[in-house]
C-alpha cells in the first residue's frame, strides 16, 4: 500500500481532454460556456501548476519567519474573504474580521501543532501550512454567516431591541439574543459536515491521504483532529467576530445602525 | 405655570425664568440630517407636574427630539440632564428606568400581554416586582378587563399595542414619559381613557412630567399645558 504512482505532464494533457466532453455538450446545447470553460481550464491548470512551486520552495523553508509571514498573509486572504460576502459592513469589520480569524485560527492551529499532534519543529511548513489552510477556508464560513446574521438580524429586529433598551435593559440584555442566533448560524455548516462525514462526504484531505499511500485508519485519524480542529476555531472565530461587532454597533447602550452600509454587490 | 423654555439665538423664545428645579433638561442640542439642521442649539426644561407637547410639522424632528433624550440616538452636540445630573454613558441604563420614551409603533415580545408586562424586571437594572394588582387598576381605567392580560400579543391590534406599551411603562412608575404618538392607533373612547390614565400616573407623584407629541391640535391642547414647536426652529 505504500506510494502512489507519479503523474506525468503528459498525463495532464490526457485529463483535460475530459474537458473535451463538457465544450461538446456546450456547443451542442448552445449554452454559450465555451468561452468560459476555456479560461477555467487555464486558470486552475496555471493557478495549481503556481501554487505547487510555491509550495515545494515552502516545504524547504526552515526559517519560523519566513512561514509565519506566508501564514499571517493567508489569514490576512481569508480575513477579507470572510466580509466580502456580507450584505452589509461598517467602519473596521476588515479588522475585526482579521482579529478574529486570526485569534481563533493561531490558538487552535498552535494548540494542535505542539500539543496534539507535537510536530517538531512546530512551524514544520508541511503539517502547519495545509492545516491553517483547513482551518481557514472553513473559518470564514462560519464567520461570513455569524456576522451577516448578526448585522441583518439588528437591522429587522430594531424595535425589540430599541424598546428593551427604552425599559433600562443593558446592550448585553438587548441584544443577546441576537448574538446566540448569529454564533448558532455560524456553525451550522460544520456540525452538518461533522453529522454525515464518512456517510455522506468523503473528506478531501482524507481521500488524498489515502490516494498517496496511507493507511486509510492513519487518514482517518488525521481527518478527526481535523474535524476538532475545524469545529473549535469556527466557535472562536464566530463568537469573536460577534462580539467585536457588537461592541462596534451597541456603544453606549445605544444600536447604531448608521454605522451600516449596505456593501456594493 | 412658570416659562421654563428657552432657545438660545433664537428670539422667538421666552426667556428662562425657571421657578423650580427642572426634572429633565437639555441644553445645546443640535442635529442635522445631511446638510438640514433639524435644530441647532435647542435647549429646554420640563419641571415636574409640566405636560408639554412638542408639536411641528412632519419630518420635523420631533421623534428624533424624543430619541435623542433618552439618547436612543447619539447626541451630535448638548447634553441631557436629569434632575440636574448630566447624563453620562455609565448612568444610561439608570436614566432610561426613570425617564421612558414611548415609540409611536412599540414592540411586544413573544407571549402573553402578562409575559411583556413581567419580562421587563427581569433586566438587570430593574428593581421592582410585577405586580398584578396595580395592572388590573390600570386596566379598570382602561374600561379593559383582566382577560386582556392572557392574550398573545401575536393578535394585538396596533391600538392595543399602543395600550401595553404604556403598561409596561407605568408599572416601573418612571418620573418622565415621553409619548410618541401615543392614541394614533385608538379610537376616541380609548384615547380619552389613555389620557386619563396617564392623568392619574401624574397626579400620583408630584415629580412626574411628560412630554407628547401627536398630529391633533385638540389632544394637544387638552393634555398639556405649554407647547414646544420645532417648526420655527432650523
Amino acid at each position: 500500500m505504500n506510494g502512489y504512482i507519479v503523474l506525468g505532464y503528459g498525463q495532464l494533457v490526457l485529463a483535460a481532454l475530459l474537458i473535451l466532453g463538457n465544450l461538446a455538450i456546450s456547443l451542442a446545447l448552445r449554452l454559450g460556456l465555451e468561452r468560459s470553460l476555456l479560461i477555467a481550464t487555464v486558470r486552475s491548470i496555471v493557478q495549481l501548476l503556481l501554487i505547487g512551486f510555491v509550495l515545494e520552495w515552502l516545504f524547504s523553508q526552515d526559517n519560523p519567519w519566513v512561514i509565519l509571514v506566508i501564514a499571517l498573509a493567508m489569514t490576512t486572504i481569508a480575513a477579507t474573504a470572510a466580509v466580502n460576502r456580507t450584505q452589509q459592513r461598517f467602519t473596521g469589520i476588515y479588522w475585526n474580521s482579521l482579529l478574529s480569524i486570526l485569534a481563533a485560527a493561531g490558538l487552535v492551529t498552535g494548540v494542535s501543532l505542539t500539543g496534539i499532534i507535537q510536530v517538531d519543529p512546530w512551524y514544520d511548513p508541511q503539517y502547519l501550512i495545509p492545516l491553517l489552510g483547513m482551518i481557514l477556508g472553513n473559518t470564514i464560513n462560519g464567520i461570513s454567516l455569524g456576522l451577516d446574521r448578526f448585522m441583518t438580524s439588528l437591522v429587522d429586529q430594531q424595535q425589540q431591541i430599541e424598546t428593551l433598551l427604552t425599559l433600562g435593559a443593558t446592550r448585553w440584555e438587548a441584544t443577546h439574543q441576537q448574538m446566540r442566533d448569529a454564533v448558532r448560524t455560524g456553525m451550522v455548516p460544520i456540525l452538518n459536515s461533522m453529522m454525515v462525514v464518512g456517510l455522506v462526504s468523503l473528506p478531501g484531505m482524507m481521500t488524498g491521504q489515502i490516494l498517496a499511500g496511507a493507511d486509510p485508519i492513519d487518514a482517518v485519524r488525521y481527518q478527526i483532529i481535523v474535524m476538532f480542529m475545524v469545529a473549535s476555531a469556527t466557535a472562536l472565530g464566530t463568537f469573536g467576530v460577534v462580539l467585536l461587532a457588537f461592541n462596534r454597533l451597541l456603544i453606549p447602550h445605544q444600536l447604531r445602525l448608521d454605522y451600516l452600509e449596505r456593501s456594493k454587490p | 405655570m412658570s416659562w421654563t423654555i428657552w432657545w438660545r439665538g433664537n428670539a422667538l423664545g421666552p426667556q428662562y425664568s425657571a421657578m423650580e428645579h427642572p426634572i429633565l433638561s437639555a441644553s445645546g442640542l443640535r442635529r442635522q440630517l445631511g446638510d438640514r439642521w433639524l435644530w441647532n442649539d435647542l435647549s429646554f426644561a420640563l419641571c415636574p407636574q409640566e405636560r408639554v407637547g412638542l408639536i411641528g410639522p412632519s419630518g420635523s424632528g420631533k421623534t428624533l427630539l424624543l430619541r435623542a433624550l433618552v439618547l436612543l440616538d447619539p447626541l451630535q452636540h448638548g447634553e441631557v440632564s436629569f434632575q440636574g445630573h448630566c447624563i453620562k454613558n455609565q448612568s444610561i441604563t439608570q436614566y432610561r428606568t426613570q425617564v421612558i420614551y414611548l415609540p409611536q409603533r412599540p414592540a411586544a415580545f413573544d407571549g402573553t400581554v402578562e409575559d411583556n408586562l413581567k419580562r421587563v424586571f427581569t433586566l438587570a437594572a430593574q428593581t421592582g416586582t410585577y405586580r398584578r394588582s396595580l395592572i388590573e387598576r390600570y386596566l379598570s381605567a382602561l374600561n379593559r378587563t383582566p382577560d386582556f392580560l392572557d392574550q398573545s400579543v401575536r393578535r394585538l391590534s396596533g391600538g392595543e399595542s399602543q395600550i401595553l406599551a404604556l403598561l409596561r411603562a407605568l408599572q416601573l412608575q418612571p418620573k418622565v414619559l415621553l409619548l410618541d404618538e401615543p392614541t394614533a392607533s385608538l379610537d376616541p373612547d380609548s384615547t380619552q381613557q389613555m389620557e386619563g390614565l396617564v392623568d392619574q400616573w401624574m397626579s400620583e407623584d408630584s415629580q412626574r412630567a411628560c412630554l407628547w407629541t401627536s398630529h391633533d391640535p385638540q389632544q394637544i391642547r387638552r393634555v398639556t399645558n405649554r407647547q414646544i414647536n420645532l417648526g420655527g426652529i432650523g
